[in-house]
């Protein structure tokens, strides 16, 4: 029911929404929640387990019953707290977890069963027979598992990341946050303050005090205004700062765009990662039910959240109110429905000694032991001195006291204190190191006190950073005491509930107790206390009072759970914003991709790179047609294939050789200039870490390739070595990978191709094989190599990538002239498994020199990393898997990667298992397929025949094992 | 006392007043025939397995918080049996085989659900490293199906086929894959071991290993000293500084491994789905939440909590894949120390001190462990010598160099798993 | 988390590489032999408390950088070129 003259809502603006198909209207500045209730509707939700109907119990984001799914399609947003939501024209809001409705949930057969249903239930059946648990038992729980649902769809939202830095965050914009970040403001530091809210002011928009002669309301929005105008100042509303982390950063949510459909070109949420020099939390403290049977019905509410509703959005909760609590604060609630006109029907306070304190009936020491109405709340009863009486009550509003919101200053491990002054948790300074808890959060509950703390905590702030304290002035306030006696739970025989959501009652937790469940871990694991979308902020407290009570111990020792971020959940798409679709990595495109794709090439990745499968031409039907005449060009004319995605480093120095030889296994330091070189390096674990050439192209100027895979490990390693390891040697090193274009023209008439292009014709003498120089082809100078992936007289050219795409280009039309072309990644790797060649499939880190035949090249003059770790015993020798080549005895059978080695009869099992294929070819020169593999012993067992078992793709293939070089063992073609 | 429906039904309604408890809270004995450091998963089973297959039930697992208090309690509950080294292939595989019984054995439910799990691959070198490992499955006797692009759809038709920055080329279904309710698992364990007469001392802290002449002789806790020939250091996450108490230097790293639960919501995810190129995998668990986990934060750590680069990592591998999961909110993130070894494999040993064994070194991968490591564990206490399933996690292999076990192939040394 | 690189300044953890115990860069003699060289590649003192551990500014300038650090609490206490702590060593 709307109240008249009170509440921040423009009047002037309707807004209307629709609810489970109803229109309903309310104003601007209503949530969901306000709304509903100006609306006299109090069922809202159901409960997780039983089905309970429930209404809105809080005015804020620890709401535990109020959820419901906003929008449609892929819009759809389950579990929206209606009390966040702000109401917009054409919202679509849905209940949830209700079938066939909210009005009659089938569900809510649940309730009958609770006693059956009770803490840990599942745990003690649905065992046997064990099949059925998949197949029955598992669907059964399934079906009633979540609240909302997904829509299944994809993503069609913007979401945004961003960073911020400042001296000071605030976290918090009620009395404490505004005073803090206006003082702090005031000594030039650069501040933020941030508040979950839409508007800041916290407690004070809700409350009916004045502040300096003013309303509350009108007291934090003048302040508001007066932060906004300071150029140090960043405001941010609707941001909930989600998690405390190290070094002063922090994660905050920012919901900019949930509240209206007409700004289009604004992300959904933007997570931001905020890095602040001192932090204080203003957080304020939260409310907390009282126990009692059936205190879950719609219409018992929070009390502070009572007033909220009528304070802020000029909502009566009810038309005759009860009120119900053990401290001061309650009273407020009384005052200020009587004074809007709302019939009080009796304040219930359980304190014997409570003093009146309105114009209304005080029960003083007595207690709400339950309450009636199906759907919503028709009226209590209360035990008092006198007897028990029944209420005629629409709203019962419950105080059990206050909670600071201590939440993330434990985000860091730290444990809060039990303070018996106000009954509750308070947090200690640098619990997260440089943030200090202020105002409400740290116990302080009076709107001076509050005010007082800001200042305090900014001056300290400041002083912290070497900032002079500003002499700033309290606000005149209310200072009133808070007074309180515990009271967790009304004795009753029913059930009275805790995590309202869950269903956890005040019996579970004392059956887990009894059951030995009495850490207050077990407790939590055991009921699910505390586990629901409020993560406990309304019950865990009368939790384990309740725990503490049933296992005969204080509070203090019983201890909290564990408090995690994020403070309120988090949208996985506004954490992983950007990333959706190819955000999630970088894509790295090689200088002749333009080029490539022109001719229609597939691109398969390599790590990030993209690199050309083949280059189908017309009339091909079958990668293996195009794959087979690009392996014929560099066998027979010219192939030109892009290896730019090779790591490239660049390393120059006096000590440049020294340094070479002691990260590869063989010698560089003795390579002549204008001579390249194959290399093998090393982990420090004397595995195989990566392979590659590399060229002295000057006395003091080695240039390293990698594998396309390790460039950046590598990279890292020799870093590591050079800084950390060798850092007396003279060298320096720079990754050149995106600075080279470089091209592999391979097959016999390569050189001939080059010739036609370069200025200065090469040739053998010039040129030999595992010779490099530099050439120039017009003005750009570039950088011959005379290496072979393929076996065949090949080279690779580098010229400056702004060149790569015309010189591609250039190449590979030279090429088709001559009866050649380009070729892609699956002719390069039949190329080099006909020549036995490795990569990463085969070195995959597993491996050591010895097992792919190249033991002799750990040079037994030197140290080098990694030289040590492979002596030990069990890294080399015969009972090591070895590399070998494998060739199908029937040359009709295609041979397939990963499958395992078997000795010809043996049973395909573990214990027989004698290796396992790594790469697969065809080879059009053997005219059969080819794979490579480990084999144990194998280097010993050319000429066996073994049998390769896939029983993945079903296949059984006698093979024999070969030396890994299939084509051209002496290695004439390539010299020639 | 017996679990059953019936028992839940005349429970029910009686008003649920002849519950008992789970375990008995024990006055610590002045000496057991065994001990075991630790009252976490690995800790449990191994009491178990000691009382049920060696009848060893004069013994008592010491707990320096509350049982299960660790990794067992705090990860993403994934059980699979999808190693393919020898030395790991029959150790999971036999940890799996326990596990399909595990509910009534324990007479307790840890709902495990073999709901299968989807190892995801992104290229034709992927496919044939997985064949590698579905392969070496099925030599083991367990399953494992190749399934290609569009078989993928068919069981998980909601991932990204057409933009993900991977592109799905298919995946390795491996259909006895699944989860547990993590909790269950601990709690089932301690009252089966409880029930056979093991002492579960929790906030029992032992603070120093009592070692004579080579032999181990009992330990020091905060409750007082306890004798026993045999003691037994199960203790991931801290399992260097329980170890110098014995003088022992361990290849053990802390690093601290995050997990993240959203809101409940209906049913979506069937299967557990598993995204190698993001460190990406995820599961729904029966009450709806989303479950799912990334890379360690990769920094030595014992915090129990992570940082926010790993947090966006896992949000952002998710929402490539499957972004569908978009509007799913995180409810709550955690961490935990895994004990990181240097080829990502575990030890089940004994020491240099007769009588003490090692348990550690379980990496990300715990969880699904924990039958076959207390098996294995038990069996080496009881009988000195190694169960055919666990012959290989020998303490001596990084010396050695024999028998390595790095899964990934990233290095048998620290920091690369 | 956030690491001031000796020469960059504090910046953000995601622009390291991390590669654990600082002992790394104390390498052994090759014939050290196998318990020193197990102990350098493989055992690990792995304090809860303060440690020194090496971080490398991959995204930034490269510096293997000496990072002495609280693993309980995350504080991070003193940061220093790799190269500048071993000189400080020798």
């Amino acid at each position: 029911m709307r109240v008249e003259g009170k509440g921040l809502i423009d009047r002037t603006h309707r807004v209307s929404f629709n609810f489970d198909g109803q229109q309903i209207s309310g104003y601007a500045g209503d949530t969901v929640a306000s709304a509903l209730l100006a609306n006299d509707i109090r069922l809202m939700a159901r409960s997780f387990k039983y089905h309970r109907p429930r209404g809105v119990l809080t005015a804020g984001s620890e709401e535990p019953n109020a959820l419901m799914t906003i929008g449609n399609g892929a819009k759809q947003d389950p579990n929206v707290r209606a009390t966040v939501q702000e109401i917009y024209n054409g919202l679509e809001v849905r209940s949830q977890n209700a079938w066939p409705s909210l009005n009659v949930d089938a569900m809510a057969v649940n309730n009958l069963l609770s006693p059956f249903f009770g803490a840990g239930f599942y745990y003690k059946m649905m065992m046997w027979p064990k099949p059925l648990w998949e197949k029955f038992y598992e669907p059964l729980i399934r079906r009633a598992a979540g609240l909302g649902g997904l829509s299944v769809e994809h993503n069609e939202d913007t979401y945004e990341r961003a960073w911020a830095h400042c001296d000071l965050l605030v976290i918090g914009g009620g009395p404490t946050g505004l005073m803090a970040a206006l003082t702090a403001a005031k000594s030039g530091l650069d501040v933020i303050i941030a508040d979950e809210d839409s508007i800041m002011g916290g407690r004070l928009n809700a409350e009916t005090h004045e502040v300096d002669g003013m309303s509350g309301q009108e007291w934090a929005a003048k302040t508001v205004a007066e932060l906004q105008a300071m150029d140090n100042v960043r405001v941010m509303t609707r941001t909930t700062v989600t998690g405390a982390y190290d070094q002063g950063t922090y994660g905050a949510l920012e919901r900019v765009a949930h509240h209206g459909n007409t700004v289009t070109d604004l992300p959904l949420e933007c997570f931001w990662r905020i890095v602040s020099k001192r932090t204080i939390l203003a957080t304020g403290a939260l409310e907390r039910p009282i126990a009692f049977r059936n205190n879950d019905r719609p219409g018992v509410m929070n009390a502070g959240a009572v007033r909220s509703y009528l304070n802020r959005w000029g909502v009566a909760a009810g038309k005759t109110v009860a009120v119900f609590g053990n401290n001061d604060n309650a009273h407020r609630t009384a005052q200020d429905l009587q004074a809007a006109g709302v019939n009080v029907a009796a304040l219930i306070d359980s304190r014997t000694d409570a003093q009146t304190s309105g114009d209304f009936r005080v029960i003083a020491g007595g207690q709400v032991t339950d309450t009636t109405g199906a759907k919503g709340l028709s009226s209590v009863i209360v035990k008092h001195a006198g007897g028990s009486e029944t209420l005629d009550v629409d709203c019962l509003a419950v105080s059990g006291g206050w909670n600071p919101s201590v939440h993330l200053a434990c985000h860091t491990n730290g444990r809060p204190v039990w303070n018996d002054s106000i009954a509750a948790f308070v947090p200690l300074a640098n619990m997260v190191l440089g943030l200090l808890p202020a105002g409400a959060c740290n116990g302080d509950f009076s709107t001076a006190a509050c005010l007082q703390a800001g200042i305090n905590a900014a001056n300290e702030a400041l002083g912290e950073l070497g900032k002079k304290p500003v002499d700033q002035s309290v606000p005149q306030a209310e200072n009133a005491s808070y007074n309180i006696t515990p009271l967790w739970t009304v004795p009753h025989k029913g059930r009275a509930w805790l995590d309202f959501q869950n269903d956890v009652t005040a019996k579970d937790i004392k059956q887990a107790a009894a059951e030995n469940f009495s850490s207050v871990e077990h407790m939590k694991r055991f009921t699910t206390q505390g586990m629901a979308t409020d993560q406990g902020k309304n019950s865990n407290v009368g939790a384990l009072a309740i725990l503490a009570d049933a296992t005969g111990r204080t509070i203090s020792e019983t201890g909290t759970t564990t408090f995690r971020p994020p403070y309120t959940p988090v949208a996985i798409a506004a954490m992983g914003a950007g990333a959706q679709g190819d955000g999630f990595a970088p894509k790295r495109f090689m200088t002749s991709h333009a080029a490539t794709i022109e001719r229609n090439a597939p691109m398969i990745e390599a790590g990030l790179w993209f690199r050309p499968s083949y280059f189908p031409q017309a009339g091909e039907t079958t990668w293996r047609e195009s794959c087979d005449r690009e392996v014929g060009y560099v066998r027979k004319t010219v192939g030109v294939a892009d290896v730019s995605t090779l790591g490239k480093i660049d390393i120059q120095g006096k000590d440049a050789g020294e340094f070479l030889d002691f990260v590869y296994t063989n010698m560089f330091s003795t390579l002549k200039v204008g001579k390249v070189r194959y290399g093998l390096m090393l982990r420090e674990d004397g595995h195989v870490m990566d392979d590659g050439t590399t060229a002295r192209i000057g006395e003091n100027h080695y240039v390293m390739t990698t594998t396309t895979a390790a460039a950046g490990p590598v990279m890292r390693h020799l870093e590591f070595v050079r800084q950390c390891l060798r850092p007396n040697l003279e060298i320096n090193l720079i990754s050149t990978t995106e600075q080279w274009a470089q091209f592999a023209v391979a097959g016999p008439k390569s050189r001939e191709l080059l010739n036609d292009l370069v200025d200065d014709p090469i040739n053998n003498q010039a040129f030999p094989f595992m010779g490099c120089g530099d050439i120039s082809i017009g003005d750009v100078q570039g950088r011959l190599f005379r290496i072979s992936f393929s076996g065949e007289h090949a080279y690779e050219i580098a010229v400056p990538s702004r060149f790569g795409d015309a010189l591609f280009r250039e190449l590979v039309n030279r090429a088709e002239e001559m009866g050649g072309g380009a070729y892609g990644m699956e002719a390069l790797n039949a190329l080099r498994i006909e020549k036995g060649f490795i990569t990463h499939a085969e070195i995959h880190g597993r491996i050591t020199a010895d097992d792919i035949g190249m033991g002799k090249m750990v040079s037994a003059k030197k140290d080098c990393i990694g030289k040590t770790a492979s002596e030990r015993p069990g890294l080399s020798g015969e009972h090591r898997e070895q590399l070998v080549g494998l060739m199908p005895l029937d040359k009709s059978k295609e041979l397939s990667g990963g499958a395992h080695l078997f000795e010809r009869t043996a049973e395909a099992i573990r214990i027989n298992d004698q290796g396992y294929t790594t790469s697969v070819a065809y080879s059009p020169e053997l005219g059969c397929w080819l794979a490579q593999g480990f084999l144990k012993n194998g280097l010993a067992r050319h000429g066996e025949v073994v049998r390769l078992v896939d029983h993945l793709r079903d296949k059984e293939i006698l093979c024999e094992v070969c030396h890994p070089v299939f084509l051209d063992p002496e290695g004439g073609r390539a010299r020639g | 006392m017996r679990f059953s429906a019936l028992r839940v039904l005349k429970e029910g309604l009686t008003g649920n007043k002849g519950w008992t408890a789970h375990w008995r809270d024990p006055e610590p004995k002045d000496e057991y025939d065994a001990i075991i450091i630790g009252g976490g998963g690995h800790g449990l089973s191994t009491a178990y397995y000691l009382a049920k297959n060696h009848g060893m039930t004069n013994i008592a697992v010491l707990e320096k918080g509350y049982l299960g208090g660790g990794n067992v309690g705090r990860n993403t509950t994934i059980v699979r049996a999808n190693y393919f080294l020898d030395g790991n292939t029959e150790f999971y595989s036999h940890s799996l085989k326990l596990w399909e019984n595990l509910e009534i054995d324990l007479n307790y439910n840890v709902m495990h659900s073999q709901r299968g799990l989807i190892n995801l691959f992104h290229s034709d070198g992927q496919r044939d490293a997985f064949a590698r490992r579905g392969n070496a499955m099925i030599n083991q006797g367990d399953d494992a199906v190749l399934l290609d692009r569009e078989g993928v759809r068919k069981h998980l038709p909601y991932l990204d086929f057409d933009n993900a920055r991977f592109p799905i080329y298919g995946g390795l279904l491996h259909p006895r894959g699944g989860t547990a309710r993590h909790d269950a698992v601990a709690w089932g364990y301690a009252r089966g071991a409880d029930q056979r007469g093991v002492d579960l001392l929790q906030n029992c802290e032992v603070t120093g290993i009592d070692i004579e002449n080579g032999k181990v002789t009992g330990v020091q806790t905060t409750r007082g000293a306890i004798k026993a020939k045999k003691v037994a250091m199960v203790v991931a996450g801290r399992t260097s500084q329980v170890a110098a108490m014995a003088g022992m230097r361990v290849p053990v790293e802390s690093t601290v491994l995050q997990a993240f639960v959203t809101e409940g919501l209906k049913p979506v995810i069937n299967h557990v789905v598993s995204f190698g190129m993001g460190h990406f995998y995820i599961s729904q668990s029966d009450k709806g939440g989303l479950v799912f986990g990334g890379d360690v934060d990769f920094y030595a750590s014992y915090a129990q909590r992570g940082n926010l680069p790993m947090k966006e990592h896992v949000m952002e591998a998710g929402m490539t894949l499957m972004p569908m999961i978009g509007k799913a909110k995180v409810l709550r993130s955690w961490g935990g120390i895994m004990d990181m070894s240097p080829d990502g494999s575990p030890t089940i040993d004994k020491t240099h001190v007769d009588g003490l064994f090692l348990n550690c070194g379980w990496n990300y991968g715990g969880f699904k462990a924990v039958p076959a490591s207390g098996w294995a564990t038990a069996h080496l206490m009881a009988t000195g010598n190694h169960h055919d399933t666990a012959t290989k996690f020998l303490l001596s292999r990084f010396e050695t160099g024999y028998s390595l076990l790095d899964e990934e192939g990233t290095g048998s040394q620290h920091n690369l798993h | 988390m956030r690491i001031t690189c000796p020469h960059c300044g504090e910046r953000d953890r995601r622009e390291f590489y991390y590669v654990g115990d600082a002992l790394a860069i104390d390498r052994p003699e090759p014939d050290a032999g196998s318990d020193v060289w197990n102990d350098y590649i493989h055992n690990r003192d792995n304090p809860a408390g303060v440690t020194r551990d090496l971080w490398y500014h991959e995204s930034g300038c490269s510096a293997w950088t000496v990072v002495t650090r609280n693993t309980v609490t995350h504080e991070i206490l003193d940061t220093m070129l790799a190269a500048d702590a071993k000189e400080g060593q020798s």
